[in-house]
Protein backbone atom coordinates (compact mmCIF):
# COMPACT_ATOMS: atom_id res chain seq x y z
CA UNK A 1 0.00 0.00 0.00
CA UNK A 2 2.98 2.14 -0.04
CA UNK A 3 1.64 3.99 -3.26
CA UNK A 4 -1.29 4.88 -1.88
CA UNK A 5 1.09 6.73 0.92
CA UNK A 6 0.01 10.28 0.18
CA UNK A 7 -3.32 12.22 0.52
CA UNK A 8 -2.88 12.87 -3.32
CA UNK A 9 -2.40 9.32 -4.17
CA UNK A 10 -5.59 8.58 -2.19
CA UNK A 11 -7.71 11.01 -4.26
CA UNK A 12 -6.34 9.41 -7.29
CA UNK A 13 -7.28 5.64 -6.24
CA UNK A 14 -11.00 7.38 -5.11
CA UNK A 15 -11.05 8.75 -9.13
CA UNK A 16 -10.34 6.17 -11.03
CA UNK A 17 -12.50 3.55 -8.76
CA UNK A 18 -15.22 6.02 -8.53
CA UNK A 19 -14.92 6.49 -12.28
CA UNK A 20 -15.07 2.61 -12.81
CA UNK A 21 -18.38 2.70 -10.70
CA UNK A 22 -20.12 5.36 -12.68
CA UNK A 23 -19.28 2.87 -15.62
CA UNK A 24 -21.06 0.06 -13.78
CA UNK A 25 -23.80 1.91 -12.78
CA UNK A 26 -24.70 3.44 -16.59
CA UNK A 27 -24.22 0.02 -17.62
CA UNK A 28 -26.78 -1.32 -14.88
CA UNK A 29 -28.98 1.12 -15.75
CA UNK A 30 -29.13 0.31 -19.29
CA UNK A 31 -30.34 -3.28 -18.50
CA UNK A 32 -32.93 -2.15 -15.79
CA UNK A 33 -34.37 0.25 -19.13
CA UNK A 34 -35.05 -3.46 -21.07
CA UNK A 35 -37.82 -3.59 -17.85
CA UNK A 36 -39.97 -1.67 -19.35
CA UNK A 37 -38.84 -1.50 -23.14
CA UNK A 38 -38.86 -4.04 -24.48
CA UNK A 39 -40.11 -6.20 -21.49
CA UNK A 40 -39.50 -8.95 -20.02
CA UNK A 41 -37.90 -11.19 -22.62
CA UNK A 42 -35.40 -8.48 -22.81
CA UNK A 43 -34.34 -8.27 -19.19
CA UNK A 44 -34.40 -12.35 -18.81
CA UNK A 45 -31.82 -12.55 -21.57
CA UNK A 46 -29.76 -9.59 -20.07
CA UNK A 47 -29.66 -11.13 -17.15
CA UNK A 48 -28.67 -14.13 -18.61
CA UNK A 49 -26.49 -12.64 -20.28
CA UNK A 50 -24.77 -11.22 -17.46
CA UNK A 51 -24.85 -14.20 -15.45
CA UNK A 52 -22.84 -16.23 -18.52
CA UNK A 53 -20.51 -13.86 -20.32
CA UNK A 54 -16.71 -14.83 -19.37
CA UNK A 55 -16.08 -10.84 -19.37
CA UNK A 56 -18.67 -10.09 -16.62
CA UNK A 57 -17.54 -12.79 -14.50
CA UNK A 58 -14.44 -11.54 -14.58
CA UNK A 59 -15.29 -8.19 -14.15
CA UNK A 60 -18.05 -9.31 -10.80
CA UNK A 61 -15.14 -9.79 -8.64
CA UNK A 62 -12.91 -6.61 -9.46
CA UNK A 63 -16.47 -4.83 -9.41
CA UNK A 64 -17.35 -6.44 -5.51
CA UNK A 65 -13.53 -5.29 -4.52
CA UNK A 66 -13.98 -1.53 -6.50
CA UNK A 67 -17.27 -0.70 -3.89
CA UNK A 68 -15.44 -2.20 -1.04
CA UNK A 69 -11.99 0.20 -1.65
CA UNK A 70 -14.27 3.33 -3.02
CA UNK A 71 -16.41 2.70 0.42
CA UNK A 72 -13.52 1.77 2.53
CA UNK A 73 -11.41 4.37 1.31
CA UNK A 74 -14.28 7.21 1.45
CA UNK A 75 -14.82 6.51 5.09
CA UNK A 76 -11.24 6.05 6.18
CA UNK A 77 -10.57 9.99 4.41
CA UNK A 78 -13.46 11.67 5.16
CA UNK A 79 -12.88 10.48 9.22
CA UNK A 80 -9.09 11.28 8.99
CA UNK A 81 -10.13 14.86 7.44
CA UNK A 82 -12.64 15.55 10.33
CA UNK A 83 -9.89 14.92 12.62
CA UNK A 84 -7.66 18.16 11.06
CA UNK A 85 -9.78 20.70 12.65
CA UNK A 86 -10.39 19.40 16.49
CA UNK A 87 -12.29 23.01 17.52
CA UNK A 88 -14.71 24.36 15.23
CA UNK A 89 -15.90 27.21 14.52
CA UNK A 90 -18.36 29.04 15.92
CA UNK A 91 -20.30 30.52 13.21
CA UNK A 92 -19.43 28.72 10.01
CA UNK A 93 -20.93 29.69 6.66
CA UNK A 94 -19.98 27.59 4.32
CA UNK A 95 -22.67 27.37 1.79
CA UNK A 96 -21.58 30.56 0.31
CA UNK A 97 -18.41 29.03 -1.20
CA UNK A 98 -19.22 24.96 -2.08
CA UNK A 99 -22.11 23.30 -2.93
CA UNK A 100 -24.35 20.82 -1.01
CA UNK A 101 -22.93 18.28 -2.75
CA UNK A 102 -19.41 18.54 -2.80
CA UNK A 103 -19.41 18.52 1.18
CA UNK A 104 -22.00 16.14 1.70
CA UNK A 105 -20.36 12.87 -0.50
CA UNK A 106 -19.88 10.90 2.42
CA UNK A 107 -23.53 11.21 3.70
CA UNK A 108 -24.81 10.64 0.11
CA UNK A 109 -22.17 7.80 0.17
CA UNK A 110 -23.34 6.28 2.99
CA UNK A 111 -26.63 6.17 2.07
CA UNK A 112 -26.24 4.41 -1.70
CA UNK A 113 -24.12 2.08 0.66
CA UNK A 114 -27.06 0.95 3.15
CA UNK A 115 -29.74 0.63 0.31
CA UNK A 116 -26.36 -1.51 -1.48
CA UNK A 117 -26.79 -3.76 1.59
CA UNK A 118 -30.29 -4.19 1.55
CA UNK A 119 -30.24 -4.52 -2.59
CA UNK A 120 -28.03 -7.04 -2.31
CA UNK A 121 -30.01 -9.37 0.12
CA UNK A 122 -33.20 -8.62 -1.48
CA UNK A 123 -32.16 -9.26 -4.98
CA UNK A 124 -28.89 -10.60 -5.65
CA UNK A 125 -28.55 -13.15 -2.99
CA UNK A 126 -31.89 -14.70 -3.93
CA UNK A 127 -30.77 -13.91 -7.96
CA UNK A 128 -27.36 -16.46 -7.25
CA UNK A 129 -29.36 -19.44 -5.09
CA UNK A 130 -32.91 -19.63 -6.19
CA UNK A 131 -33.07 -22.64 -8.78
CA UNK A 132 -34.83 -21.27 -11.34
CA UNK A 133 -35.24 -17.75 -10.54
CA UNK A 134 -37.67 -15.23 -12.44
CA UNK A 135 -36.00 -12.27 -12.58
CA UNK A 136 -38.57 -10.41 -13.52
CA UNK A 137 -41.24 -11.78 -11.47
CA UNK A 138 -38.29 -10.84 -8.42
CA UNK A 139 -38.30 -7.28 -9.37
CA UNK A 140 -42.02 -6.34 -10.14
CA UNK A 141 -42.65 -7.75 -6.55
CA UNK A 142 -40.13 -6.02 -5.02
CA UNK A 143 -41.35 -2.55 -6.46
CA UNK A 144 -44.29 -3.24 -5.06
CA UNK A 145 -43.54 -2.86 -1.88
CA UNK A 146 -43.97 1.07 -1.00
CA UNK A 147 -41.34 1.26 1.35
CA UNK A 148 -38.63 -0.56 -0.71
CA UNK A 149 -39.46 1.59 -3.64
CA UNK A 150 -39.03 4.59 -1.80
CA UNK A 151 -35.74 3.64 -0.23
CA UNK A 152 -34.87 2.84 -3.73
CA UNK A 153 -35.83 6.26 -5.27
CA UNK A 154 -34.17 8.69 -2.25
CA UNK A 155 -31.43 6.23 -2.40
CA UNK A 156 -30.67 7.50 -6.59
CA UNK A 157 -31.51 10.76 -5.33
CA UNK A 158 -28.59 10.70 -3.18
CA UNK A 159 -26.73 8.67 -5.97
CA UNK A 160 -27.04 11.74 -8.58
CA UNK A 161 -25.90 14.36 -6.33
CA UNK A 162 -23.14 12.07 -5.21
CA UNK A 163 -22.39 12.02 -8.95
CA UNK A 164 -23.24 15.81 -9.75
CA UNK A 165 -19.65 16.63 -7.74
CA UNK A 166 -18.02 13.20 -8.35
CA UNK A 167 -17.67 13.07 -11.57
CA UNK A 168 -15.96 16.31 -12.14
CA UNK A 169 -14.14 15.66 -8.90
CA UNK A 170 -13.10 12.64 -10.37
CA UNK A 171 -11.12 14.70 -13.35
CA UNK A 172 -10.12 17.37 -11.23
CA UNK A 173 -8.19 14.47 -9.01
CA UNK A 174 -6.45 12.92 -12.17
CA UNK A 175 -5.32 16.60 -13.17
CA UNK A 176 -7.19 17.30 -16.35
CA UNK A 177 -6.75 20.63 -17.56
CA UNK A 178 -9.06 22.47 -15.71
CA UNK A 179 -9.63 25.86 -17.70
CA UNK A 180 -10.21 23.62 -21.09
CA UNK A 181 -12.42 20.36 -19.85
CA UNK A 182 -14.02 22.01 -16.32
CA UNK A 183 -17.08 23.46 -18.00
CA UNK A 184 -17.69 20.43 -20.14
CA UNK A 185 -17.04 17.94 -17.50
CA UNK A 186 -19.40 19.53 -15.11
CA UNK A 187 -22.48 19.38 -17.62
CA UNK A 188 -21.18 15.66 -18.04
CA UNK A 189 -21.53 14.96 -14.70
CA UNK A 190 -24.65 16.87 -14.11
CA UNK A 191 -26.00 15.06 -17.36
CA UNK A 192 -25.07 11.61 -15.63
CA UNK A 193 -25.77 12.60 -12.21
CA UNK A 194 -29.49 13.24 -13.45
CA UNK A 195 -29.73 10.01 -15.81
CA UNK A 196 -28.75 8.10 -13.35
CA UNK A 197 -31.23 9.58 -10.65
CA UNK A 198 -34.09 9.94 -12.86
CA UNK A 199 -33.44 7.04 -14.68
CA UNK A 200 -33.73 4.68 -11.75
CA UNK A 201 -36.35 6.37 -9.61
CA UNK A 202 -38.66 6.35 -13.01
CA UNK A 203 -38.40 2.62 -13.27
CA UNK A 204 -39.31 1.63 -9.70
CA UNK A 205 -42.36 4.11 -9.87
CA UNK A 206 -43.78 3.13 -12.99
CA UNK A 207 -43.80 -0.38 -11.56
CA UNK A 208 -45.19 0.26 -8.26
CA UNK A 209 -47.99 1.89 -9.99
CA UNK A 210 -48.20 -0.80 -12.89
CA UNK B 1 -21.70 53.18 13.75
CA UNK B 2 -22.71 50.56 16.75
CA UNK B 3 -21.56 46.96 16.49
CA UNK B 4 -21.67 44.08 18.62
CA UNK B 5 -19.08 41.92 18.53
CA UNK B 6 -18.25 38.17 19.13
CA UNK B 7 -14.54 37.55 19.51
CA UNK B 8 -12.32 34.41 20.07
CA UNK B 9 -10.08 35.19 23.23
CA UNK B 10 -7.66 32.98 24.34
CA UNK B 11 -4.67 33.87 26.69
CA UNK B 12 -1.92 31.12 25.61
CA UNK B 13 -1.84 28.28 23.11
CA UNK B 14 -2.46 26.03 25.95
CA UNK B 15 -4.77 28.28 27.62
CA UNK B 16 -8.64 27.35 27.14
CA UNK B 17 -10.37 30.09 24.71
CA UNK B 18 -13.87 31.53 24.89
CA UNK B 19 -15.94 33.79 22.73
CA UNK B 20 -16.52 37.41 24.11
CA UNK B 21 -19.05 40.02 23.32
CA UNK B 22 -18.09 43.67 23.17
CA UNK B 23 -20.19 46.33 22.34
CA UNK B 24 -18.20 49.02 20.03
CA UNK B 25 -19.45 52.56 19.32
CA UNK B 26 -18.08 55.32 17.02
CA UNK B 27 -16.89 52.82 14.53
CA UNK B 28 -16.90 55.00 11.08
CA UNK B 29 -17.82 53.17 7.57
CA UNK B 30 -14.72 54.12 6.04
CA UNK B 31 -12.33 52.33 8.65
CA UNK B 32 -10.90 49.29 7.57
CA UNK B 33 -11.79 46.03 9.61
CA UNK B 34 -8.40 46.12 11.25
CA UNK B 35 -9.15 49.96 12.29
CA UNK B 36 -12.35 48.78 14.21
CA UNK B 37 -9.87 46.05 15.81
CA UNK B 38 -7.73 49.11 17.02
CA UNK B 39 -10.25 51.08 18.00
CA UNK B 40 -11.88 48.12 20.35
CA UNK B 41 -7.73 48.10 21.74
CA UNK B 42 -7.31 51.49 22.32
CA UNK B 43 -10.92 51.28 24.32
CA UNK B 44 -9.92 47.88 25.70
CA UNK B 45 -6.22 49.36 27.35
CA UNK B 46 -7.97 52.40 28.22
CA UNK B 47 -9.84 50.43 30.65
CA UNK B 48 -7.02 48.39 31.92
CA UNK B 49 -8.04 45.08 30.01
CA UNK B 50 -6.21 43.24 27.91
CA UNK B 51 -6.60 44.27 23.93
CA UNK B 52 -7.50 41.64 21.34
CA UNK B 53 -4.56 39.78 20.10
CA UNK B 54 -4.30 39.76 15.95
CA UNK B 55 -2.24 39.41 13.33
CA UNK B 56 -1.56 42.19 10.30
CA UNK B 57 1.58 44.02 9.14
CA UNK B 58 1.28 45.70 5.40
CA UNK B 59 -2.46 46.90 5.48
CA UNK B 60 -2.17 46.89 1.57
CA UNK B 61 -3.55 43.58 1.02
CA UNK B 62 -0.11 42.38 -0.12
CA UNK B 63 1.73 40.80 2.77
CA UNK B 64 -0.59 37.72 3.45
CA UNK B 65 -0.28 38.54 7.52
CA UNK B 66 -4.19 39.42 8.39
CA UNK B 67 -6.11 36.48 8.55
CA UNK B 68 -9.50 36.23 11.00
CA UNK B 69 -12.80 33.92 10.00
CA UNK B 70 -15.16 37.03 9.78
CA UNK B 71 -18.95 36.26 10.06
CA UNK B 72 -18.27 32.63 9.10
CA UNK B 73 -16.25 33.07 5.93
CA UNK B 74 -12.29 33.27 5.60
CA UNK B 75 -11.39 37.26 5.50
CA UNK B 76 -15.16 38.08 5.73
CA UNK B 77 -17.91 38.66 3.35
CA UNK B 78 -16.18 40.26 0.28
CA UNK B 79 -14.41 38.22 -2.65
CA UNK B 80 -10.47 38.48 -3.34
CA UNK B 81 -10.31 41.22 -0.10
CA UNK B 82 -8.09 40.33 2.68
CA UNK B 83 -9.14 41.41 6.22
CA UNK B 84 -7.15 44.53 5.90
CA UNK B 85 -9.11 45.93 3.15
CA UNK B 86 -12.58 45.00 4.09
CA UNK B 87 -14.19 47.93 5.09
CA UNK B 88 -16.50 48.71 7.75
CA UNK B 89 -19.15 50.17 5.00
CA UNK B 90 -19.47 46.57 4.30
CA UNK B 91 -21.14 45.95 7.97
CA UNK B 92 -24.88 47.51 9.14
CA UNK B 93 -24.99 49.99 12.19
CA UNK B 94 -26.05 47.54 14.97
CA UNK B 95 -24.58 44.17 13.26
CA UNK B 96 -23.37 41.83 15.46
CA UNK B 97 -19.97 40.46 13.95
CA UNK B 98 -18.25 36.76 15.21
CA UNK B 99 -14.67 36.90 14.45
CA UNK B 100 -12.45 34.10 14.99
CA UNK B 101 -9.39 32.62 14.68
CA UNK B 102 -8.00 30.04 11.17
CA UNK B 103 -9.39 26.94 12.51
CA UNK B 104 -6.95 23.81 11.61
CA UNK B 105 -5.07 21.51 13.94
CA UNK B 106 -2.07 22.50 11.57
CA UNK B 107 -2.64 26.18 12.54
CA UNK B 108 -2.48 25.99 16.27
CA UNK B 109 -3.56 29.06 18.34
CA UNK B 110 -0.89 31.35 19.87
CA UNK B 111 -3.23 34.09 21.01
CA UNK B 112 -6.38 35.28 20.66
CA UNK B 113 -7.02 35.49 17.27
CA UNK B 114 -3.70 34.71 15.96
CA UNK B 115 -2.36 31.48 14.66
CA UNK B 116 1.18 29.55 14.18
CA UNK B 117 0.96 29.05 9.79
CA UNK B 118 4.89 28.07 9.78
CA UNK B 119 3.49 25.11 8.57
CA UNK B 120 3.22 26.38 5.39
CA UNK B 121 6.63 27.75 5.66
CA UNK B 122 7.98 24.52 6.28
CA UNK B 123 6.02 23.16 3.18
CA UNK B 124 7.63 25.98 1.07
CA UNK B 125 10.96 25.21 2.49
CA UNK B 126 10.55 21.17 1.25
CA UNK B 127 10.89 22.38 -2.65
CA UNK B 128 8.93 26.35 -3.27
CA UNK B 129 11.97 27.63 -4.67
CA UNK B 130 14.68 26.53 -7.72
CA UNK B 131 18.14 25.42 -7.45
CA UNK B 132 19.78 28.08 -9.03
CA UNK B 133 22.39 29.74 -8.64
CA UNK B 134 21.66 33.56 -8.22
CA UNK B 135 25.38 35.31 -7.50
CA UNK B 136 28.01 36.03 -9.81
CA UNK B 137 27.49 35.34 -13.78
CA UNK B 138 23.78 34.72 -14.06
CA UNK B 139 22.02 34.36 -17.09
CA UNK B 140 19.96 36.85 -17.82
CA UNK B 141 16.09 35.16 -17.30
CA UNK B 142 14.78 36.56 -20.39
CA UNK B 143 17.14 34.57 -22.35
CA UNK B 144 14.98 32.06 -22.50
CA UNK B 145 11.33 31.99 -24.33
CA UNK B 146 8.32 31.08 -22.28
CA UNK B 147 5.25 31.58 -23.90
CA UNK B 148 2.98 34.57 -22.36
CA UNK B 149 0.07 32.18 -21.44
CA UNK B 150 2.85 29.76 -19.38
CA UNK B 151 4.20 33.69 -18.01
CA UNK B 152 0.36 34.87 -16.91
CA UNK B 153 -0.53 31.43 -15.49
CA UNK B 154 2.66 31.55 -13.76
CA UNK B 155 2.30 35.05 -12.32
CA UNK B 156 -1.08 34.14 -11.50
CA UNK B 157 -0.01 31.11 -9.36
CA UNK B 158 2.99 33.90 -7.82
CA UNK B 159 0.23 36.18 -6.23
CA UNK B 160 -0.36 33.27 -3.34
CA UNK B 161 0.16 35.27 -0.47
CA UNK B 162 0.13 32.36 2.15
CA UNK B 163 -1.94 33.86 4.41
CA UNK B 164 -3.67 30.59 5.15
CA UNK B 165 -7.24 31.15 3.77
CA UNK B 166 -7.84 27.93 1.65
CA UNK B 167 -6.60 26.08 4.65
CA UNK B 168 -9.11 27.68 6.99
CA UNK B 169 -12.42 27.70 4.62
CA UNK B 170 -12.07 23.88 3.63
CA UNK B 171 -13.86 21.78 4.93
CA UNK B 172 -10.83 19.38 5.52
CA UNK B 173 -8.48 22.09 6.76
CA UNK B 174 -6.53 20.86 3.67
CA UNK B 175 -3.81 22.96 1.93
CA UNK B 176 -3.71 21.53 -1.17
CA UNK B 177 -4.79 24.84 -2.66
CA UNK B 178 -1.25 27.11 -1.19
CA UNK B 179 0.56 23.87 -2.20
CA UNK B 180 -0.59 23.45 -5.99
CA UNK B 181 -0.07 27.86 -6.41
CA UNK B 182 3.83 26.64 -5.79
CA UNK B 183 3.66 24.32 -7.52
CA UNK B 184 2.11 25.45 -10.52
CA UNK B 185 4.15 28.70 -10.23
CA UNK B 186 7.04 26.75 -10.90
CA UNK B 187 6.01 23.53 -13.30
CA UNK B 188 5.05 26.00 -15.87
CA UNK B 189 8.34 27.24 -16.20
CA UNK B 190 11.26 25.90 -17.84
CA UNK B 191 13.58 26.88 -15.33
CA UNK B 192 11.03 25.17 -12.81
CA UNK B 193 11.10 22.14 -14.63
CA UNK B 194 14.24 20.88 -13.82
CA UNK B 195 12.98 19.65 -10.24
CA UNK B 196 9.21 19.63 -10.54
CA UNK B 197 8.78 15.69 -10.30
CA UNK B 198 10.79 16.26 -6.77
CA UNK B 199 9.15 19.44 -5.74
CA UNK B 200 5.80 17.95 -6.21
CA UNK B 201 6.89 14.72 -4.01
CA UNK B 202 8.38 16.66 -1.47
CA UNK B 203 6.00 19.50 -0.73
CA UNK B 204 2.80 17.40 -0.61
CA UNK B 205 5.15 14.53 1.46
CA UNK B 206 5.47 17.48 3.99
CA UNK B 207 2.23 19.16 3.44
CA UNK B 208 1.00 15.24 4.88
CA UNK B 209 3.18 15.35 7.36
CA UNK B 210 2.11 19.01 8.82
CA UNK B 211 -1.50 17.38 9.57
CA UNK B 212 -3.42 19.21 7.20
CA UNK B 213 -6.56 17.32 5.26
CA UNK B 214 -6.44 15.84 2.21
CA UNK B 215 -8.50 17.89 -0.58
CA UNK B 216 -12.07 16.69 -1.75
CA UNK B 217 -12.30 19.46 -4.45
CA UNK B 218 -15.50 21.54 -3.16
CA UNK B 219 -13.78 24.59 -4.53
CA UNK B 220 -14.59 26.42 -1.47
CA UNK B 221 -10.81 27.48 -1.11
CA UNK B 222 -11.04 29.36 -4.58
CA UNK B 223 -14.25 31.21 -3.98
CA UNK B 224 -12.34 32.61 -0.27
CA UNK B 225 -8.83 32.87 -1.47
CA UNK B 226 -8.08 37.00 -1.40
CA UNK B 227 -6.11 36.62 -4.37
CA UNK B 228 -8.22 34.40 -6.81
CA UNK B 229 -5.39 31.32 -6.92
CA UNK B 230 -7.43 29.23 -9.13
CA UNK B 231 -8.50 25.34 -8.90
CA UNK B 232 -6.57 25.06 -11.79
CA UNK B 233 -3.63 24.82 -10.00
CA UNK B 234 -4.47 21.94 -8.22
CA UNK B 235 -5.49 20.08 -11.47
CA UNK B 236 -1.88 20.86 -12.36
CA UNK B 237 -0.27 19.40 -9.41
CA UNK B 238 -1.93 16.45 -9.49
CA UNK B 239 -0.80 16.56 -13.14
CA UNK B 240 2.44 16.67 -11.62
CA UNK B 241 2.29 14.11 -8.63
CA UNK B 242 0.93 11.91 -10.75
CA UNK B 243 3.23 11.99 -13.44
CA UNK B 244 6.53 11.91 -10.92
CA UNK B 245 5.55 8.74 -9.94
CA UNK B 246 6.45 7.12 -13.15
CA UNK B 247 10.10 9.05 -12.98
Amino acid sequence: MTILKTSVAKKVAMALSGLFLVIFVLLHLAINLTLIYPGKEAFDAAVEFMATNPFIQLMQPILFLTFIFHIGMGIYLEWTNRSKRSVKYVNNNPGVASTWASRNMIWTGLFVLLFLIIHLFNYFVPFKTQEVPDHYALVIRLFKNPYYTLLYVIAFLALGRHLSHGFQSAFQSLGTPREKCNKALVITGKIIAFIVAFGFSAIAIYFYFN
Amino acid sequence: MKLNLKIWRQAGPNAKGQMVDYQIDGVESDMSFLEMLDLLNEKLIAKGEEPVAFDHDCREGICGMCSLYINGEAHGPDRLTTTCQLHMRRFKDGETITIEPWRANAFPVIKDLIVDRTALDRIQQAGGYISINTSGRTVDANNIPIPKKDADNAFDAATCIGCGACVATCKNASAMLFVSAKVAQFAQLPQGRVEAAKRVQDMVAVMDAEGFGSCTNTGACEVECPKGISLSNIAILNKEFILAQTK
